[in-house]
């Protein structure tokens, strides 16, 4: 049976990982065609390694990058939240193989994917 | 090196660090075909010279280019002048395929080599993160702002507590609409411009020397 493997991954799951091992398990998961839905995304720091890990590993014809989504982060706005720059950490982050992620729709409140088969 | 002679040298990086005046460096950033060469040419055409160019603009489906950097440039807005070296980085992307390169006409080497190339200026621009006091993140208006390079690199500055200025960049364009781009991101300042026209960059520099002067 061919399909797609969608992996949910719980904040209990990915915060166990240090950020490199987040990063590499991240890629590896990816590279294999799966797709990842964090429940608790990547931090900005990680973020940024994670796309520049991804392009070591880009191959023609094998792995054209990762199709990556988050929200942006929420600024706290409560009276404290603005004068200590609190931000939420809760933030949810779609990824997947760049050839079967595509995103149709993204606003701040939005992710909408379309997920396609072919390679 | 003996230990005095360590003593010397870390004595006076620190105090150079201390005290030594120098301009902030601010790198631009944003996604492919954004607008940031352009931007920085005309940045070095306003406070430099006409005949220096941070680089070619391009119209290709990735740039292959690396970062480049220009120092102390001197910026005079309201009588004050603000001295900031500028790092044009490479547009940030998080895929990169050579069919996007055969599109263009290019054959398939040719197509592969420029992706790997691609791929190093990602890196690059990347790494560059690490190293700079503020970022102008440029947008093209025209598009929609919610892309994973752009909250990337809001996020990068943000988490690291260093200065961000918006640029909605291609106002010049009949469907750019710079309004969408304050809604996404209204915790900062946006300003609206066409760097290829020349449109709204006093506002600009204004915005440039509250930022990071």
């Amino acid at each position: 049976m061919q399909g797609i493997q969608l992996d949910l991954i719980s904040e209990a799951r990915i915060s166990q990982m240090a950020s490199m091992e987040k990063v590499r398990y991240i890629i590896d998961e990816v590279r294999k065609g799966k797709i990842l839905v964090l429940e608790k995304g990547l931090n900005p720091m990680e973020e940024a390694k994670l796309i520049e890990m991804t392009m070591s590993a880009i191959q023609p014809d094998v792995f054209s990058g990762i199709e990556m989504q988050s929200y942006p982060a929420n600024t706290d706005g409560s009276f404290l939240g603005k004068i200590f720059k609190r931000q939420s950490s809760k933030r949810l982050t779609v990824i997947g193989p760049a050839n079967q992620l595509k995103t149709l729709k993204k606003d701040r409140n939005l992710i909408s994917a379309l997920v396609s088969a072919s390679k | 090196m003996n230990m005095l002679e360590r003593f010397k040298v870390s004595f006076s990086k620190m105090f150079n660090k201390l005290f030594k005046k120098k301009g902030a460096c601010i790198g631009i950033y944003g996604p492919p075909n954004a607008g940031k060469t352009t931007l920085s040419n005309r940045i070095l055409k306003d406070w430099v010279g006409a005949e220096e160019t941070m680089g070619s603009v391009s119209h290709i489906a990735h740039e292959t280019r690396h970062a480049k950097r220009r120092n102390a440039i001197n910026i005079e807005t309201n009588g004050h002048t603000i001295s900031l070296d500028i790092v044009d980085t490479p547009g940030l992307a998080t895929k990169i395929d050579f069919h996007d390169f055969m599109e263009q006409g290019m054959s398939d080497s040719e197509s592969k080599k420029r992706s790997k190339e691609a791929t190093e200026g990602v890196i690059e621009a990347v790494k560059w993160l690490d190293d700079l006091d503020g970022v102008i993140l440029v947008m093209d208006s025209t598009e929609n702002p919610y892309t994973q390079v752009n909250v990337t690199v809001i996020g990068n500055m943000e988490a690291r507590n260093l200065p961000l200025l918006i640029v909605a960049n291609k106002v010049d364009l009949p469907d750019a609409d710079p309004s969408v781009i304050k809604e996404a991101f209204p915790q900062h300042p946006m300003v609206p411009v066409s760097a290829l026209e020349g449109v709204g960059m006093d506002s600009f520099y204004e915005a440039l020397a509250k930022q990071f002067g």
